[in-house]
């Protein structure tokens, strides 16, 4: 059936999927400025007043207009979305108002720890999630096919504040595998502050860059527990995901050809039903690690992890509009991406999408 | 199959096991170290002359000296800090500190009188949220210059009114009167922001600490100075960890990864007890809890009706369940440690002597009365026993739940009932309190005068207006002190507020940690006197 297309031409292929990614960039910006559009309204419309948690109990009615001029709060709506836009295009996301620091700054400082975390997190959930779903799927209603379920569920179904705090309780309390929460001990934090140079944010890329095996080390043995949570978070879903696709792919006739042609078991699995399970595991997988990029507010809260996630929650509480604005508009553009990224993987993947 | 199976699982656990468990081994502080766990996210800025959040503060403390401080031992007396002697002229509005010679800045610098003038200027042209704690003295960016002035080892400031002395002393121990390294701030200004941003990540003190790191939301790293005028620190560095979990925190003491962990629920306080690596150090805040009655409603205006909720308060009942060590009985605007706070407690729930008094007032019962509260589980318990304790003297309560900021705004527009809320002092002097709780210029809508807590709630303290004026600008100290005290008798027996606590501390620590000060409720954290 698939060999029965006849190829494009290369360039062809180029050509489309150069405009692919062009129309691509701009849903981007249409999804992104309806984003904006909605997050600044819901913004403006709540009942909090954004002055009132900055100037603090003691100011006077005169202070408060003073800064909400200052701070552009006083023009018309529209004229305030379209001086937001206009900066936002520019990459300046606005000030926040707590701390008056530049948002993208601000933003760029606490997500890398976020992307570790849910890179790694991502990893773990498909290293395992997806063999777990082939065994389960391959074995339907066998003892392995019921462990994998419950364990699924688990994932779903338990809070993962109570899992995060039984989890430091056995393996860091109890066990002492790993370290505690925070993204490095003391010693090592200040080692990687003062003496190494920092690349990326992210302390396992900057660490391996500067050849600094110890920190880290010591960086795996504290990212391991909360990347392994969300791991175990997003294993749950992929698994469950993996079993439903493969069982689908099973049950096809060309699944029977190849088992009639004497196949082995596993290239059976593992190569030609694998491929086409693929494609949709991958929107899967994206998805889910765009969930995670979005900061999990409760494993940062538990793991004292510095991310997007308590930024953003923290904004909230201190009706922090312009910060909010600004993470809402980051999760937005890792959304769009990634969806982007799977949507080319997909491509390059099944030929089918490729006409 | 089965062996191969078997033998890759076992591959992974030697792998996880060999791969983690020698870090693990590798977590304890380092003796000269000391790691605070906290939670830090209060803070908006450094800048001394910025910081008013407790972290921030807390933090300053550590790396900036005053002029004249407060000691700890000794409720309103003070001490030299920066300054060897002061003095107060005659006219009672011209004050001179003779600095210490000898001082250096983290720079190397040497303090002069120039900085000390040159920083008290830079609070009131920064004019920050703090700056009125050194403008009610009738500073502005305008006349700063001539009023705070320096000639040799001495600077002179000059006030508009002559205050009471105590006054003008304790708003100089605040944190706001922080003194900075001028030159070298200054060399850092961007866009005439007085080196404003640069404050933000840097420090510039005389403290016994410099700032090596500051990240918000995340931690800061202190590392102590050689030299230093109050004697060298033990301890060579602070980490302070922002950790938010209460139980993570507990746990991370417990396993000895850190020294100290100052925000723990009364349950994480209660788990561990009976642990001999541990102790817990009790200290009190400035904050109060109270309950302000407006008098816009015309039943609760009746001063029987107030004195009844006044005895309708279960005090004992809410700080030994709900409260656990976190807030205590206490019924006087002044927190313990200020000049002239009260520490009586007359009243007590005797649901018999409310009744009665509620049958006195004439009052229609049952009277339903709205009960604007936070929406937070502390004060939810606290409304929860506050309704049925009233309900018992024919007084219903309707709670009206909202986030913080929506009940401020409530407040601040007069549109409560009743409110349960918290005050925290300003500034290390009974005026502070008072000033809110029992002046009123103006009672009237149009006033607006929201930082007047006595505005908020519509009542007019009438006498106690005129008291506290008198307080302000009385020069005897022994005198003043007395006067507060009446201000807050009279306050507490008949206003339309009803005190109920002042907040305390509890933090944990190591037994091996000695001599750490948490502030009471006038200071700030010390790291320098600590030892391990």
């Amino acid at each position: 059936m698939i060999g029965s297309l006849a190829p494009s031409p290369r360039s062809e292929r180029v050509v489309r999927l150069i405009s692919q990614v062009g129309l691509g960039l701009g849903t981007l910006a249409i999804t992104l400025l309806g984003l904006l559009l909605i997050t600044f309204l819901i913004s403006r419309v709540v009942p909090i007043d954004p002055v009132l948690s900055i100037v603090g109990e003691r100011a006077t009615e005169a202070q408060i207009a003073a800064i909400r001029e200052k701070l552009g709060l006083d023009l018309p709506l529209w004229q305030q979305f379209f001086i937001y836009v206009t900066d936002a295009i520019q990459g300046d996301l606005g000030t926040s108002i707590k701390t008056g620091a530049p948002v993208a700054s601000e933003i760029a400082r606490y997500f890398p720890a976020t992307l570790e975390l849910a890179t790694l997190g991502t990893i773990f959930g498909t290293l395992v999630g997806v063999p777990a779903g082939v065994l389960a799927a391959t074995r339907p209603g066998s003892i392995a096919d019921q462990i994998v379920r419950v364990v699924g569920l688990m994932g779903y179904s338990m809070p993962v504040f109570w899992l995060g705090l039984i989890g430091l309780l056995v393996f860091y309390g109890q066990l002492d595998w790993v370290a505690g929460p925070g993204r490095l001990d003391p010693t090592y934090d200040m080692k990687m502050e003062f003496t190494l140079t920092s690349y990326t944010g992210m302390i396992l890329v900057d660490s391996a860059l500067n050849g600094a095996w110890d920190v880290f080390a010591n960086a795996v043995s504290h990212i391991i527990l909360p990347a392994g949570l969300l791991g175990y978070v997003s294993m749950a879903y992929i698994s469950r995901m993996t079993r439903s696709f493969m069982m689908n792919e099973l049950g096809q006739e060309y699944i029977t050809t190849a088992r009639v042609k004497g196949m082995p078991e596993w290239r059976v699995i593992w190569v030609h039903a694998m491929k086409n399970v693929l494609v949709p595991l991958i929107t899967v997988i994206a998805l889910s690690y765009a969930y995670l990029l979005e900061g999990s507010v409760l494993t940062e809260t538990i793991f004292a992890w510095p991310g997007l996630g308590s930024y953003i929650t923290d904004a909230l509480f201190s009706s922090d509009m312009p910060a909010v604005l600004g993470g809402t508009v980051v999760v937005g553009v890792v959304f769009v991406t990634l969806n982007m990224l799977s949507d080319i993987i997909y491509r390059l993947v099944d030929p089918r999408a490729r006409t | 199959m089965l062996l191969k199976h078997q033998f890759g699982r076992a591959a992974v656990f030697a792998a996880l096991m060999s791969g983690t468990a020698p870090m693990a081994l590798m977590a304890e502080t380092p003796a000269d170290t000391l790691v605070v766990a906290d939670a830090i996210d209060d803070i908006v800025s450094i800048d001394p002359h910025e910081a008013f959040e407790f972290s921030g503060v807390d933090l300053n403390n550590n790396v900036y000296d005053s002029l004249v401080e407060l000691d700890p031992a000794l409720p309103g007396e003070l001490v030299p800090g920066l300054a060897e002697s002061w003095s107060v002229a005659d006219d009672g509005m011209t004050y001179t500190f003779k600095i210490k010679s000898g001082i250096t800045f983290s720079s190397g610098n040497p303090l002069t009188a120039e900085d000390a003038a040159g920083s008290l200027r830079r609070v009131v042209k920064l004019n920050k949220t703090p700056a009125f704690i050194l403008t009610q003295f009738g500073l502005t960016p305008e006349n700063v210059d001539q009023m705070i002035t320096f000639e040799g080892d001495t600077v002179t400031l000059k006030t508009d009114k002559a205050y009471a002395p105590s006054f003008v002393y304790n708003c100089l121990t605040a944190g706001v009167a922080n003194i900075v390294d001028m030159k070298t701030v200054m060399a850092n200004e961007v866009e005439g922001d007085m080196g404003n941003a640069w404050l933000k990540a840097n420090s510039a003190g005389t403290g016994a600490y410099v700032l090596k790191s500051f990240k918000p939301n995340a931690g800061y790293v202190l590392e102590a100075r050689t030299g230093h005028w109050r004697g060298d620190a033990t301890i060579k560095n602070v980490f302070m960890q922002h950790v938010p979990e209460g139980a993570t925190q507990r746990l991370l003491l417990e396993k000895g990864d850190i020294d100290i962990a100052r925000e723990l629920t009364p349950t994480d306080i209660a788990g561990l007890a009976g642990n001999a690596d541990i102790k817990v150090q009790s200290d009190v805040g400035g904050q109060v809890y109270y309950l302000a009655l407006n008098q816009k409603k015309a039943e609760l205006a009746n001063p029987k009706v107030q004195e009844a909720m006044r005895w309708a308060v279960d005090y004992a009942g809410m700080a030994d369940s709900i409260l656990q060590g976190q807030w205590v009985v206490h019924q006087a605007f002044l927190p313990q440690g200020f000049l002239g706070a009260l520490t009586e407690t007359p009243y007590s729930l005797d649901v018999e002597k409310a009744k009665a008094l509620m049958a006195e007032s004439g009052v229609p019962l049952p009277l339903e009365v709205k009960f604007t509260v936070r929406n937070n589980q502390e004060r939810l318990d606290i409304a929860t026993s506050l309704q049925n304790t009233f309900a018992q003297v024919g007084i219903n309560l309707v709670l009206d739940v909202g986030d913080g900021a929506q009940g401020l705004a409530v407040y601040r527009g007069r549109q409560h009932e009743m409110t349960l809320q918290t005050w925290g002092p300003d500034y290390p002097d009974p005026h502070t309190n008072a000033s809110t709780f029992a002046m009123n210029p103006d009672n009237s809508d149009e006033a607006g005068n929201t930082g007047y807590l006595a505005w908020r709630t519509a009542w007019d303290p009438a006498e106690l207006h005129a008291m506290t004026e008198a307080a302000v600008v009385e020069k005897d100290t022994e005198k003043r002190k007395a006067m507060y005290e009446e201000i807050q008798r009279k306050h507490r027996d008949n206003s339309a507020f009803v005190m109920m606590f002042q907040q305390a501390r509890q933090d944990a620590m190591r037994a091996n940690v000695m001599g750490f000060y948490a502030g009471g409720a006038t200071d700030s954290a010390s790291y320098w006197t600590v030892t391990k």
